[in-house]
């Protein structure tokens, strides 16, 4: 079985077991959308949002209900003790990895798909107009916060504390997606949009994938195993 | 012990008997006074929690692939270290800031890349207190990350905003606060070293308890 | 071991006993700070003291907390070694 197969074969198995329930899905969309609701009190004014309020939102929201999808993607494989199973499968251990990562991203990008219209809509964000540079900024940043939490997640499977420890962990050392994700998408909106600045946060965050996937890629063996 | 622990001790004591007269005894900062000695022992602490990061990374690395325990003791002594030091510079800071700028804290771009890093090695001893068993081997990879996020923390927060003293303050200082900041620095370097070991003295006669249990078990 | 600790938190200590007082200050000076907030009367004395006082009492701390973990862990590895001694078998 080539590597993209075990890929594809564990990708598509963690899809089908979701749409059974849906159970992440509908949980996860429904918290992001409560994030941002009670950050929009927070942060509205008179009917006024706060400068840069829609893109900070945004990315809180994404960041938030990010971490509640890995706990529970990998909680999932807990209870089963399914994620043992598939170590102890000759299924390549970079290729799991990968696969947990696609899913995870699946389903957050299925919740942005939702959130992101609804910040437009709330704030008057013009988040649409530069589609290309908003997309890449919203994919890099959402593989970079997740590649770091896939790989933070899986290794916390049968930690203790690990419900805590888990944002405990991860927002730290996600700082800079955030930055580069709530600048960047605020350079977009800006009433004279900031193109260069948008494409630096771009950069960066391109960057930052490769090197922390790179990185998962080469410590979870390591990370995982007894 | 290490046969070095006590010369190095006498003379890291020495040092930081004979700073005070070093820094007491340069000359003031024309616009900032009296509140930039601060300084000498701010910028210390940062290079000792520099070290300490530095340790806390390499151990993790080779603990994670090599699985040495010695490498796991450097690590969580290097990331306790480095909340100790960054916890003095993190004071320091705002304490000099208060006077300087006017304000406690401004969301200036090296400080906050301390603290940053400070919380990532604050969530690195919080995963091996309550991670439970194994947790050595977790914390190990988040120490790796951390040494590797150092860049992205840094350009981020500072392309985010920045007020800090430009970079070039250090090689143009004169002489006479250069000698007491060096002085500082070698003196908190060598303490690093100093509790460094202590702390790992500290790891080892753990590992060794470990074993002890374990034999009477059998 | 124990008195290696004692002699170092007593070094610390005695160099708060030298410290000196300032010369009359100087003309010259790194390239002063970006002073972007307003100027105040905050007496500067109180601020310094401070922030040496935090790093002696942070470094005692720590010191300290090193000082109690290893005489604990020493104790339980006396007691366990006095146990394997005795005989050891633990039933």
């Amino acid at each position: 079985m080539s590597f993209v197969d075990v890929i594809w074969l564990i990708v598509r198995k963690d899809l089908r077991v979701e749409l059974r329930s849906r159970e992440i899905l509908y949980t996860t969309l429904f918290f992001a959308l409560s994030i941002v609701l009670v950050f929009s009190f927070s942060f509205v004014r008179a009917g006024v949002a706060v400068e840069d309020a829609a893109a900070g939102i945004l990315w809180v929201a994404i960041a938030f209900s990010g971490t509640l999808a890995l706990g529970r993607a990998f909680e999932r494989e807990r209870q089963n003790e399914t994620l043992r199973g598939l170590l102890m499968s000759p299924a390549e251990r970079p290729a799991l990895y990968l696969a947990k990562l696609i899913g995870v991203l699946i389903l957050l990008f299925a919740v942005e798909l939702l959130v992101v219209p609804l910040v437009a809509l709330l704030f008057q964000a013009p988040l649409f107009l530069y589609p290309f540079y908003f997309a890449g900024l919203l994919i890099t940043g959402t593989i970079g916060f997740c590649a770091v939490g896939t790989l933070f997640a899986a290794m916390l499977g049968r930690a203790r504390s690990r419900d805590v420890l888990l944002p405990i962990l991860l927002y730290p050392i996600t700082v800079p997606v955030i930055i580069a994700g709530v600048r960047g998408t605020a350079a977009l909106l800006q009433a004279d949009a900031d193109l260069p600045i948008a494409r630096a946060w771009l950069s960066m965050l391109v960057f930052f994938d490769v090197v922390f996937i790179t990185l998962a890629l080469w410590t979870f063996e390591a990370v995982m195993t007894e | 012990m290490n046969k070095l622990f006590s010369p190095l001790l006498i003379v890291i004591a020495a040092m930081f008997a004979f700073a005070p007269f070093l820094i007491g005894g340069a000359p003031y900062e024309s616009t900032m006074g009296l509140v930039q000695k601060i300084f000498y022992f701010h910028f210390s602490a940062w290079m000792g929690m520099f070290a300490a990061a530095a340790a806390c990374g390499w151990g993790s690395a080779v603990y994670l692939f090599k699985r040495r325990k010695s490498a796991d003791h450097l690590a969580v002594a290097g990331a306790e270290l480095v909340v100790v030091f960054g916890i003095i510079g993190l004071i320091t800071g705002p304490l000099w800031g208060r006077k300087a700028w006017g304000v406690w804290w401004t969301w200036d771009g090296r400080a906050t890349t301390a603290l940053v890093m400070w919380l990532i090695f604050v969530s690195y001893l919080l995963l091996r207190r309550f991670g439970g068993p194994g947790s050595e081997r977790l914390a190990a990879a988040v120490g790796l990350f951390g040494m590797f996020n150092v860049p992205f923390v840094y350009w981020s927060v500072n392309l985010w905003r920045t007020l800090h003293p430009k970079t070039t303050v250090v090689p143009s200082l004169p002489v006479s606060m250069g000698t007491p900041l060096w002085f500082s620095t070698a003196a908190f370097l060598g303490l690093f070293a100093l509790l460094m070991a202590l702390r790992r003295r500290l790891e080892e006669r753990r590992a060794d308890l470990e074993t002890l249990h374990l034999a009477l078990e059998e | 071991m124990k008195r290696l600790l004692l002699v170092l938190m007593l070094a610390l200590c005695g160099t708060g006993a030298f410290a000196q007082q300032p010369t009359k200050p100087a003309n010259e000076g790194f390239l002063p700070v970006d002073e972007s907030a307003k100027k105040e009367e905050i007496p500067a004395a109180p601020l310094v003291m401070t922030g040496y006082a935090v790093a002696w009492i942070a470094i005692f701390i720590y010191v300290w907390s090193i000082w109690q973990r290893l005489g604990k862990t020493e104790r339980e590895i006396a007691d366990l070694n006095r146990r394997l001694a005795a005989g050891g078998r633990r039933s």
